[in-house]
């Protein structure tokens, strides 16, 4: 039986990593099984870090779960003699502590640039020869169970009274940083686009702000990814994301079409 | 369970102050809920792969006015108490519970717990929790519980009435392991058999021991915290609310506080928490390995510093849980450090439990199957850590399946098929009977196969973005997955229904199962020198040690295993 055990044992690493491959690599029939497309500039640095760590952890598997086999079919206990006695052995010791510690460090420090890029350096801008860090385009004000997004008005300014909002459509234009602010009115939020590589929780009594830049035109879903109640399934968005001509006319529309409102309130 | 305890059946088995009863009452409680929250997970399997169809069998009767189908609110009361009873109720008090209390005393040599009656009461604060978890499921309009197991303010605190119960039921629980972890302690510290050095402690009891410290050290935080959510759900203290939340349609009264608080203190339990699953079932699979490979465990210093590693690592890497929550960014970067180096004591165990097997001469019986699953699953579960470790990488993937595949190899894949193997293993001592091995390989074979079809795929779940805590999983941008997902689910109800073959083969050995002698796996420790099953007070003689728990195949000695109670031989 040992011969049997060994081979379900052996099955581990190889469908473990085979499967993996086959969903990588668009292989029947996982294809569609590893990430989805991706529209953001920084997600291709984290897709870059998610397949090198997701290699480093098949060789590993590979490298365990084989030498994990070959015990059990080489060493049962119908094979002559005793077991080798054997308690401890420092050179291994030692070298398998210190090799993991090595890859660890460099994958430690090789991943800092997408974390800095994701969430320690806001983009900037130059104004009057200074950089400053770039002011949001959108303010994002979650509640249960849906999205708020404030745009600014015709004053261009966000958060003052001619803001303009839409429900659970986020316009914005590709090809250049953009920066959401991030708010929640009721529990915690979590802002989630899957196609961007996003997600940002919002945390009610905090001002966040979280960034990307879309590489091209697409169409995509907004989701919130931290549990909210009820309706949390539901709570969805639109995404589009258009050329900056596009946008520019968009905007331009929207302000337009909130003008009369604007109007109404300044009589009132 | 023969000649333990003069009495009645009521002060015998019910007010019971014998280690080896009260283990055997969190043996039966904890595979009750087991089966419990294993049901709930099926359920749940259903909902997702058909989401919003009538349930069979249970939904006419839990759900019959609107067709048999579930609320989504019931859908997360669902995954909440799926959690917490696996947790709480299941992984926690059968490994220090359960095998804490039945192995401490008999693996040192000792003929009962350093704090009988503290032992006892112990198991019955056990009950208070029941009761509120129980009462907070079905006694309420609301569905329940359904903030999630983590219980995130300030959603925790909008729930109705039954979440007060809840958080009450884990303050119960935390008493009973508090106590529990006590007496872990002094037992292990003062009762040793003469000549039972500390570093002559089997694995399993340096697991016990370091399991307890963490447990001590972390729990208080956890009280302390819960109480806090009490307060602030009934007396409007505002800890976790801040200023101008408006939920409901009206204002919340309180203010002032940070819901990012909970989330620190909650994992600042939660995470040595982890530990506290996986240590026991660490140390106990490292005794079955070095027993049925009949070689000394590799490495048996290294393998208690790196448990000690984990445990005092697990303190310090709790921001993990947190990397997209808003916490300080840098911050994260030292938590993503410290996760990293957790890695490595981890490393260092797999690699000696491998080099056990190196050379070794293994009998393949039920418990070492389940043992060297333990390892291999826990290879799955550690390195997806590792992914999920790298914080941008975490960015896409925090929250999703992949996550919840991560856990599961690690709590169900490696813990909870190291618990099977200890039933395996110990029922003879426990019970005096042994179990049937063709069945027990059987079940190990099923369930190994169908844990990998379940929760495999559900890291290709994660990569997609697919989001854990969802009613529906596989719509819109998903709809490509749907087949994987009931595959999943397939699977699932599978390895649910091979477990009939576990329940049938305990009661039957427990009844008609072959006699048992002293030491039927021919193993080294103390527990085998008592008699099967050991009567009260444990041992017949006074035990002294003379060796290691792991003189196997030792060339100073005629047999392949050298008990520690043996004497030296004279040399000739």
């Amino acid at each position: 039986m040992n011969r049997f055990w060994s081979i379900l044992f052996l099955l581990v690493p190889i469908l473990g990593a085979g499967t993996c491959f086959m969903a990588a690599f668009n292989i029947w029939p996982l294809e569609n099984c590893w990430y989805p497309a991706n529209y953001s500039v920084q997600g291709e640095t984290i897709d870059f870090l998610n397949d090198g760590v997701h290699l480093l952890c098949a060789f590993i598997l590979l490298g365990t779960g084989l030498f994990l086999a070959w015990n059990l079919w080489s060493y049962h206990s119908k094979c002559e003699g005793n077991a080798k006695h054997i308690h401890h052995h420092r050179g291994l010791e030692i070298s398998w502590s210190l090799v993991p510690g090595a890859i660890l460090i460099v994958l430690a420090l090789y991943q800092y640039q997408s974390w800095e890029d994701n969430r320690l350096q806001r983009p900037m801008i130059e104004t009057d020869g200074v950089q400053v860090e770039k002011q949001p385009l959108v303010k994002i004000h979650a509640k249960r169970f849906g999205w708020e997004m404030h745009y600014a008005g015709p004053d261009e300014l966000l958060e003052t009274p001619d803001d303009i909002y839409l429900e659970n459509l986020l316009v914005v234009p590709s090809g250049e940083d953009i920066v959401l602010q991030l708010e929640s009115y009721d529990v915690i939020h979590s802002f989630y686009v899957p196609k961007l590589r996003l997600k940002h929780d919002i945390i009610p009594g905090m001002k966040q702000f979280t960034w990307f830049r879309a590489k091209e035109e697409a169409e995509m879903g907004i989701y919130c990814s931290e549990l909210c109640g009820w309706g949390h399934t539901a709570m969805k968005a639109k995404m589009e994301i258009v050329s900056p001509a596009d946008f520019k006319t968009w905007m331009a529309q929207q302000v337009e079409s909130a003008l009369p409102k604007f109007a109404e309130v300044d009589e009132q | 369970m023969s000649d333990s305890a003069k009495g009645n059946f009521v002060t015998k088995y019910i007010f019971a102050t014998d280690h080896k009863i009260i283990g055997m009452q969190f043996l039966f409680s904890t595979l009750v809920w087991f089966a419990i929250g294993g049901m709930m997970a099926m359920v749940m399997r259903w909902q997702l792969a058909w989401p919003y169809t009538e349930v069979p069998v249970v939904g006419k009767w839990l759900f019959g006015e609107v067709g048999g189908q579930m609320s989504p609110d019931f859908y997360n009361m669902l995954f909440t108490m799926h959690a917490t009873i696996m947790i709480f109720f299941v992984i926690i008090p059968i490994l220090a519970g359960a095998f804490g209390n039945f192995l401490i005393p008999l693996m040192i040599g000792a003929h009962d717990m350093a704090f009988p009656r503290l032992n006892m009461l112990s198991y019955w604060f056990m009950w208070p929790s029941f009761a509120c978890m129980i009462l907070a499921m079905v006694c309420f309009e609301d569905a329940g519980p359904a903030a999630g197991w983590t219980a995130y303010p300030p959603l925790s605190v909008l729930y109705g009435e039954s979440m007060t119960l809840w958080t009450l039921g884990l303050v119960f629980a935390g008493i009973a392991s508090m106590l529990g972890s006590i007496n872990y302690m002094t037992t292990i510290i003062q009762m040793r058999a003469p000549g039972m050095s500390m570093f002559r402690l089997p694995m399993t009891i340096w697991a016990m021991f370091i399991t307890a410290i963490l447990q001590a050290f972390a729990l208080p935080v956890l009280t302390a915290s819960l109480l806090m959510l009490i307060s602030d759900r009934v007396l409007n203290t505002g800890f976790f609310l801040a200023e101008g939340i408006v939920a409901n349609n009206s204002a919340m009264v309180s203010g002032g506080g940070q819901s990012l608080l909970w989330q620190h203190l909650f994992w600042f339990y939660s995470h040595p928490a982890v530990y506290i699953m996986i240590l026991p079932a660490m140390g106990m699979v490292s005794d079955m390995l070095s027993c049925f490979s009949r070689k000394p465990l590799f490495g048996y210093r290294p393998m208690v510093y790196s448990m000690t590693a984990i445990a005092g690592l697990g303190f310090v890497v709790w921001g993990h849980h947190m990397f997209i929550s808003g916490m300080n960014y840098m911050v994260a970067m030292t938590f993503m450090v410290s996760t990293m180096l957790i890695a490595l004591p981890s490393g260092v165990k797999v690699f000696n439990w491998l080099a056990t097997m190196w050379k070794a001469r293994i009998q393949f019986t039920t418990p070492m199957l389940f043992s060297i699953g333990f390892v291999s699953m826990f290879v799955i579960g550690g390195l997806s850590g590792v992914v999920i470790a790298v914080p941008p990488v975490d960015i896409p993937l925090h929250d999703t399946y992949y996550i919840v595949a991560h856990f599961h190899y690690v709590l169900f894949g490696a813990s909870l098929l190291g618990v099977f193997g200890a039933i395996y293993f110990w029922f003879p001592k426990m019970f005096g009977r042994m179990m049937n091995e063709t069945a027990g390989k059987i079940h190990f074979l099923l369930t190994f196969i169908f844990l990998n079809c379940t929760f495999f795929p559900m890291h290709f779940l994660g990569l997609n973005g697919v989001l854990r805590r969802r009613a529906v999983l596989t719509t819109g941008e998903f709809a490509s997955l749907t087949p994987l997902n009931e595959f999943i689910t397939y699977s699932a109800f599978l390895m649910g229904a091979v477990q009939v073959i576990f329940i049938l083969n305990f009661f039957y050995s427990l009844m008609f199962g072959k006699k048992a002698e002293r030491n039927p796996w021919r193993s080294n420790t103390l527990e085998w020198a008592a008699p099967s099953p050991p009567g009260h007070g444990n041992f017949d003689f006074q035990p002294v040690v003379y060796r290691g728990p792991y003189e196997y195949s030792s060339p100073d000695h005629d047999e392949d295993y050298w008990p520690q109670t043996q004497p030296n031989e004279e040399k000739a």
